[in-house]
Order: C-alpha cells, then structure tokens, then sequence
C-alpha cells in the first residue's frame, strides 16, 4: 500500500542521497565557488574597486558583493541538479527511482532539494566569506535567506529540465554557458544597469536575474540601484514565485509522460 | 491459481516506426517460472520495459494483480521486482548503500531495510564486499547485487531479464538454484533468456515471442510433449560399415565412428539398439544432438518466418 509515509521515506531517501554526493566531493563542489570568491574580492576591492570607487552611491566593493554571493548559487543549484540527474541517466541508475513506488513528485522534490541544499550551503558560506573582506551589517536576514532560496529553487529546477532534455554531457553545460552566464553578467552584479544606454536598460530589465540580484542587494545593504527605490522587492518576489510554478509544472510534466527517461 | 499478470493486446511502436510489439497477450499465474522466449529483436525487453514502467506503451492494457498499470502504477511497482539485462547500480555507490538506498526509494526506512540488507548480503555471498564501490565487483557479483537490489522490498514478482547472460557456468548454475528456491517460496519469476536449457530447467510455462508477436504460448510440459522427433548423437566403438534402416528412424553416419538418428515420437530407444546391434555397430555414448525445447524454438520460430514472408 503506498501511503504518504513511503513517499516521505523516499523523498528523505533520495534527499539524504543527494546530499551526502555533493558533500562528499566538497573540494569539486563547495570551495572553488569559495576561491573565486576571495579572488573577485581582492580584484574588485583592492585593484578595480580602489578605482572605481563607487557605483549608485555605494562603496563598488559593497555593490558587487551581493551579486557575486548570489552567482554560485545560481551556478551550483543548476549544476548540482543537472551533473547528477544526467550521470544518473547516463549510467542508467534512474530505473532504480523509475521502477520504485516514489512518486513523480518524490523524484521532482528529491533532486530540487540536493539543488538547493547545494545552492544554499554555497550561498551561506560564500557571504561568510564575504563579509570578512566586507564587514557590513546584513540590512533584512529574512529577505536574504528568501531570495537565496527562491534563487536556488528556480535554477535547481532549470537544471533537471536540462537534464532531462540532455542526451549528453556537452548538452548540459549548453544553458550554464550560453544562458545563465550571460544572464548573470548581464543583471547587474558589477554595474548598476542605469549607468547603461537606454535601450540596454529596457532590455535588461526582461532578465529575471536582475530582480534576483536587485533584491537580494537590498537585503544585504538596504540599497539598490533599481530605480532608486524599493517598489521592485515585491514583483520581484512575485516574479520569482511564477517562475518556479512555471517550471514546476514543465518538470512534472516531463516526469509524467516519461520525456528523455523512457522509450 | 490467481492471475498475477495479465497482458491484453499489448502494443508499442517506437519514435521512427519500429513495431517492437504488434498486440500480445498473456497470463501468468502465481507461482508461476514463466520463460518469455525469443530471438533477438523479438520484443521480450520492451514488453519487460512495459511492465516495469521503462517503456511507454502504444495502446493495450497491463494488468498485475488485479491493478491497471495506467492508474495503479506504484501500487503495482511495489510488488515487482526487476532484474534488468545491463548492470545500472550508481558505480560509485557502495553495495549496502545501493541495496539500503532502493529500499528507501520503495518507502521501508534504513532501521527496517537493515535486515532485509543483512540477508540478502548473506544469501547472495556479498557479506565481504558490502563497503565495496559497486563500480569495482566482478560482473557475477554485479549481477547478485542486481538481483539481491530486485528482491529488498519483498515482491511477489520478480523479473529477471536475461539473468545469467555472459556468466560463468559456476555463477549460473548458483543463480539457478536461487532462483528455483525463490519460486519454491512462492514468488512468481518472469524470466528471459537466451538459454533454452535454462529455461526448460526452470520454467514451468513458456511464452516464444516472435517479430511482436506471441508465437507459442503454454506449459513447458506440453510444449516439450509435443515435440514429433528426437535427435540423438551415438558414436560407436567399432567403424561403421552399413548403416541399418527402418521405419520410425532416420539414420544418418556423421563419420567412421557416429551416427546421428532422428527417432520418431512414437519409436523407441529399444528397438535402435537391437537394430543397431544388429548391424554390429557397438555403441558406447549417447548424447543429445540438440536440446529438445531448441529444436521446438526453432520449429516455431521458423514456421512463423515463413508466415510472416
């Protein structure tokens, strides 16, 4: 008899599972993000920051710092979920979830969970480190931890539906390259995007990333660059939500008709 | 007997067009050691796929244990267990993790599974190598792993998709004798295979698919019952000099020193002998010249080739 209780026994299993990969393999997943960090830190605080000395009224090391906490955890939700959906689909080891009782849900939660635990651990360790170089007083913990999260559950979510699409492992370093980077780069983590021409501002602001950062700077120093105001937190986090409905659904849906898992 | 698993019109066409299955049917029952024949190609890993819910069926209808795949799908996964054809345990998962994790994913927490692990570790001879990367068994230990994965949550049937291919003879001949003693405990066993000898030692009824289709389907008794000849490999200690003829025999000299003779279902071994001591020909070994279900495979296989062109 399946019930509610084997479910959470399998989404624990499958959480437990996920987790224990990633933080076995620490030196691969949790500190280069750490390195690159104390990296950007020394090059934007000591060599570029000393010059531009600040952006949107704001001393630049503490403008880029929100940013650069917030793109490992861009980077390792997506990558966690994908690497692992993928090599578990690549060596076949998914028939072991596809011909168990654990439900499409179970599979969907399990693996947004490791996604996020991932981009969660990252994102709180990378700030850690950050606030030694930048030693600011987080303005809004409860926005911070919001944003992180929401940020880690919608490219967790990108990542599985890469994985299922990917039929190899060039395929699924195709949105980390060719999308999000960009789309990071492009959404304001080093620049306040109104210092850009105004057709560049319109277009920037159809990148959901730059809501992400926006906020999540303003969590961190209690300033922004967007507009100068505030009125952007709650779209924001409007926007956010949506996306992970969107992408919820597109992921249960390619669980339930079996797309890229079954023949 | 209850019927465990029941098939009605099942049929698959994949992206491209390939017919894999063009409308089966079948019924096993309980307790059942079912051999799901054919050669390859035939359909017998897609109709498992089916079953296991791998393949995603065209149209037809699944029916284990009283529930329909298409609405009971993990009620009825939790009473099917499967061995599938290629190893596909994460390599990187230790042997208790993999048995303890596939345990988890069917709802029976560590505390509880912990036992079933014990067990299974024991009986399938892999006590030593439960902190051992899956990665690194041997292909024998890889398969009772697979087959110990199969078995962790109990169910009451089990398939083994060509279980024993590519094995050594000691490692099957193990895996047969567990397998007999699953079904003597009164599991029900779906087996493919390649081996006809392994299927006419364990099965007790016989499914021959055939280009999608069922060829042949029935207990393995009748099946072999109804086979018209056997042929027989006889050597002879002295040279052969004439060759006997009679009715219900076909002889023919495969050299100096043996024979091979086709006797009809009806003629006995008895009578070969006078006929053959008649002649002077000194028998000292008797073999078959092909197993008896092979010969019948092929009979029907063959006659289905022919229909189809």
């Amino acid at each position: 008899m399946i019930t509610h209780y084997s479910n959470r026994v399998a989404l624990f299993t499958l959480c437990r599972l996920e987790v224990r990969r990633f933080l076995r393999i620490w030196p691969q997943t949790i500190l280069p993000s750490l390195i690159s960090l104390v990296l950007y830190m020394l090059i934007f605080g000591t060599v570029i920051g000393s010059q531009i000395k600040t952006m949107g009224g704001i001393r630049y090391i503490e403008y880029v710092l929100p940013g650069l906490v917030l793109m490992p955890v861009v980077n390792n939700s997506y990558v966690n979920v994908a690497s692992s959906f993928f090599g578990n689909k690549f060596q076949r080891s998914i028939e072991e979830l596809l011909v168990s009782s654990a439900s499409n849900w179970t599979i969907l939660c399990g693996y947004v969970f490791g996604g996020v635990a991932r981009g969660l651990l990252t994102g709180v360790l990378t700030l850690l480190v950050g606030l030694m170089f930048v030693p600011i007083k987080i303005f809004n913990w409860p926005l911070a931890l919001i944003t992180i999260l929401l940020t880690s559950i919608i490219f967790a979510l990108t990542g599985f539906i890469n994985a299922v699409y990917a039929n190899k492992f060039d395929d699924v370093s195709i949105i980390p390259t060719f999308v999000l980077s960009p789309m990071t780069y492009l959404g304001g983590v080093f620049y306040s995007t109104d210092i850009l021409p105004e057709i560049w501002q319109k277009i920037s602001h159809f990148n959901p990333i730059l809501y992400q950062i926006s906020t999540f700077r303003y969590s961190l120093i209690g300033a922004s660059s967007m507009d100068g105001s505030t009125s952007f937190i709650m779209p924001s986090l409007l926007i956010m939500l949506g996306c992970i409905a969107v992408l919820t659904t597109i992921s249960m849906h390619l669980l339930n008709t079996g797309k890229g898992l079954k023949s | 007997m209850n019927t465990v698993l029941e098939l009605h019109e099942l049929k698959k066409i994949y992206k491209g067009g390939n017919v894999a299955l063009k409308g089966i049917s079948l019924q096993i029952q309980q307790g059942d050691c079912f051999a799901l024949l054919g050669p390859n190609g035939a359909g017998k890993s897609t109709t498992i796929g089916i079953i296991c819910s791998l393949v995603n069926k065209t149209a037809g209808k699944v029916s284990i244990l009283g529930y329909d795949l298409d609405s009971h799908s993990a009620k009825i996964k939790q009473h099917l267990g499967l061995v599938p054809q290629e190893f596909n345990a994460n390599r990187f998962e230790q042997v208790e993790h993999i048995l303890l994790t596939q345990a988890g994913y069917f709802g029976i927490p560590k505390r509880k599974a912990q036992a079933n692990v014990d067990y299974y570790l024991e009986v399938l001879d892999l006590k030593d190598k439960r902190n051992v990367q899956a990665g690194a068994l041997s292909g024998g230990m890889k398969r009772r792993l697979m087959i110990a994965r199969a078995m962790i949550h109990d169910p009451d049937i089990i398939i083994l998709d060509e279980p024993t291919a590519g094995v050594d003879v000691e490692l099957r001949h193990s895996l047969w004798k567990l397998v007999k003693s699953i079904n003597s405990n009164g599991k029900t066993i779906i087996l493919t295979t390649h081996y006809l000898e392994e299927a006419e030692r364990l099965c007790n009824k016989v499914a021959i698919i055939h280009n999608g289709k069922i060829a042949h389907q029935g207990s393995m008794r009748n099946l072999l019952e109804s086979s018209a000849n056997e042929k027989l490999l006889l050597t002879s200690i002295n040279k052969i000099e004439q060759l006997p003829q009679a009715n219900g025999y076909k002889i023919k000299k495969l050299n100096d020193h043996s024979l091979e003779v086709t006797i009809d279902a009806n003629a006995g071994l008895n009578s070969l002998f006078k006929l053959l001591d008649q002649a002077n020909i000194q028998i000292t070994s008797i073999s078959n010249a092909s197993n008896k279900l092979e010969q019948l495979y092929m009979r029907i296989t063959n006659q289905k080739q022919v229909q189809s062109s």
